[in-house]
């Protein structure tokens, strides 16, 4: 079959490609543990923060990396904006309400990115894309090597602003008991529309870190969403050290599979992994609750 | 079902029936064909969603599979079109079961279930991209000869009548559902699971039979697409687009109403016209108005356009009333 060399790189490449992932699904599963629902907007919210990318490099000339202290504050905003005055109030409450106002966003969004940036595939220049760095027994590409280490960055930050900041034990209580938290004073929708924020943020870092060396079109989105749907799932809904996990795993098994049966089938193993978890394990492989 | 239950049916189907030797516009029949087409799909998603409770957002792989059960059958087996027509609505009802066994067997619901259809959907979409039997990414065309038995026709006002008459059928299976012991079941499982399991009755059967009868409708939805348009591919048929036309349209129409489906596929259809009329061929901009529409009905009509109707009907009626 393949020499090891080439089948290590593919591991390396995959662990390189979780981070990012990993990143997608820490901000799914943020709001699915705080908020218990699925945002199935997340996809379409990562596409525009990579199109917000791509105009600040061709409008302004930021460089991604720096994009990622504009591009943060400002999905914070839109974030918590979102959860605030759309997905909360027209929602009612309701689970199945919030369904279909998240899926609603995620067509709008969609289709307007469609509408003024038009179906083409866009990517940006950025001098270091091809830069590598050999680690002995791989070279590795630079900007993934970058991706990685500010994916670890930014999920220890989450964890510290759930572990040791007020607002995040805030979080962390209308997690557990909504109710028992309004009562002893905690605003919930405020609470709430943070958690959105924060998620979404993680996104717009995750967006910075991709465009160096991916493209972006309107649905990019949904490709790299269903991943973390399948992370998110594999690694127990609302647990955040099993998205980290579950999204290294899930970028090897993506690497491993597609250089043993090609690109196009090889996102099937995803698709797959992520049927069975759900069929035969609902809680993940972390998860403890139902 | 009494006569008052079949009689709106009825007239609303001859109403739309007239249209076609009234009108010759090609534009008028195209629209109102691909409409019974969106309608049908959303009727068979609006029994599992809008009676059963169970949101699917990956109705797309009933419909495609419809689709392509009728194409291949007829491109590589050489079947009679009528006879791919009934076998691709067995098809997609035989996919409905196996995945409604294996997802409500599992437990799945809410959010769960709608992400394990959307998977679905996409799985087989990315193997019918791929397969050789389905043509794989550049399609598959059933061959034009234009003969009734061939289910191929010269005036598209035969179209239109075959897809009314599908249309009229689940239109006349829903209202017997809702009068049903099984339509009470149904609604039963929505309203609360638990309790209705409480109360003897099965969730796991109910569900599983409304996911299979709405499966075989929205396949019988592809099955149209497939003969009116005689061409396929894996985005037509198992694309996103038809899982949120199957499910918008009900959600704005009237969910869990018999003429939720068509009303809002006519209305859906029509604002799609309408908007690309005003703003130009821009490409999405037509979703854009659904996915906007779709959030304000649920917050503000929850109960779709046939449930305002029926709100503006009881203020017209009280008012009298109230006035002597």
């Amino acid at each position: 079959m393949f020499s090891p060399e080439i089948v290590i790189t593919a591991v390396l490449n995959g662990l390189l490609t979780g981070a990012v992932y990993a990143l997608v699904a820490l901000g799914l599963t943020l709001v699915y543990g705080v908020l218990h629902i699925i945002n199935f907007a997340h996809g379409a919210l990562l596409t525009t923060a990579m199109f917000g990318v791509l105009v600040l490099r061709l409008g302004f000339g930021i460089d991604p990396y720096l994009a990622i202290l504009v591009l943060t504050p400002a999905f914070y905003l839109l974030g918590y904006a979102l959860q605030r005055f759309v997905i909360g109030p027209a929602s009612h409450g309701s689970d199945a309400n919030i369904l279909l106002v998240t899926l609603g966003l995620a067509i709008v969004i969609e289709n307007a990115l469609l509408a003024v940036f038009r179906s083409d595939t866009r990517s940006i220049d950025v001098p270091y894309a091809f830069e590598s760095v050999d680690i002995g027994i791989a070279l590795l590409a630079l900007p993934r090597v970058i991706a990685l280490a500010v994916s670890i960055a930014v999920a220890l930050a989450m964890w510290a602003i759930l572990a040791l900041t007020d607002i995040g034990k805030a979080i962390r209580a209308v997690a557990k008991e909504k109710l028992g938290a309004a009562l002893v004073g905690i605003d919930v929708a405020h609470v709430y529309a943070v958690t959105f924020g924060l998620g979404t943020a993680s996104l717009a870092v995750a967006a910075c870190l991709l465009m160096p060396t991916f493209y972006v079109t309107p649905r990019v989105g949904n490709a790299f969403v269903f991943v973390a749907f399948t992370i998110v799932v594999l690694g127990g809904m609302g647990s955040i050290p099993g998205a980290l996990v579950g999204g290294l795993f899930i970028g090897v098994v993506e690497s491993l599979s597609g250089l043993y049966f090609g690109e196009s089938l090889g996102q099937i193993g995803i698709f797959l992994i992520f049927i069975a978890i759900l069929l035969f394990r609902p809680t993940g492989l972390f998860g403890a609750r139902a | 079902m009494t006569a008052r239950d079949v009689l709106p049916i009825v007239v609303v189907v001859a109403l739309l029936a007239l249209i076609p030797p009234l009108v010759s516009s090609n534009t008028v029949l195209n629209f109102l064909v691909f409409t019974l087409i969106i309608a049908l799909a959303a009727q068979g998603w609006n029994i599992l969603g809008g009676y059963g409770g169970q949101y699917s957002f990956g109705h797309a792989v009933f419909f495609g599979t419809g689709a392509y059960a009728t194409a291949v059958l007829q491109v590589h087996a050489g079947l009679n079109a009528w006879l791919t027509f009934g076998l691709g609505i067995a098809a997609g009802a035989l996919v409905g079961f196996v995945i409604g066994f294996l997802s409500f067997r599992s437990g799945l619901r809410g959010s769960y279930f709608a992400l394990v259809t959307l998977a679905f959907a996409e799985v087989f979409r990315i193997v019918a991209n791929a397969a050789g039997l389905t043509g794989g990414a550049a399609g598959i065309l059933i061959k034009l000869d234009v003969r009734p038995e061939n289910f191929q026709f010269q005036s598209r006002g035969a179209f239109v009548w075959i897809g009314l008459g599908l249309v009229a059928a689940v239109l006349l299976a829903t209202r017997a559902i809702e009068r049903a012991r099984f339509g009470a079941y149904l609604t039963a499982v929505r309203e609360n699971e638990d309790a209705a399991r409480a109360l003897g009755v099965d969730p796991f059967r109910v569900k599983l039979a409304a996911i299979t009868l709405s499966a075989a409708v929205t396949a019988a939805a592809g099955c149209l697409y497939a003969q009116y348009f005689l061409f396929l591919d894996a985005n037509i048929a198992y694309g996103a687009w038809i899982s949120v036309e199957a499910l918008v349209a009900p959600i704005i129409g009237g969910i869990g109403t018999v003429f939720g489906p068509l009303v809002g596929a006519l209305a859906l259809q029509g604002l799609g016209h309408l908007t690309s009329h005003v703003a130009g061929e821009v490409p999405g901009i037509d979703l854009v108005v659904f996915g906007v529409l779709l959030i304000v009905m649920v917050a503000f009509a929850p109960e779709g356009i046939v449930g305002l109707l029926a709100r503006l009907r009881r203020l017209g009626r009280r008012r009298p009333a109230e006035a002597t």
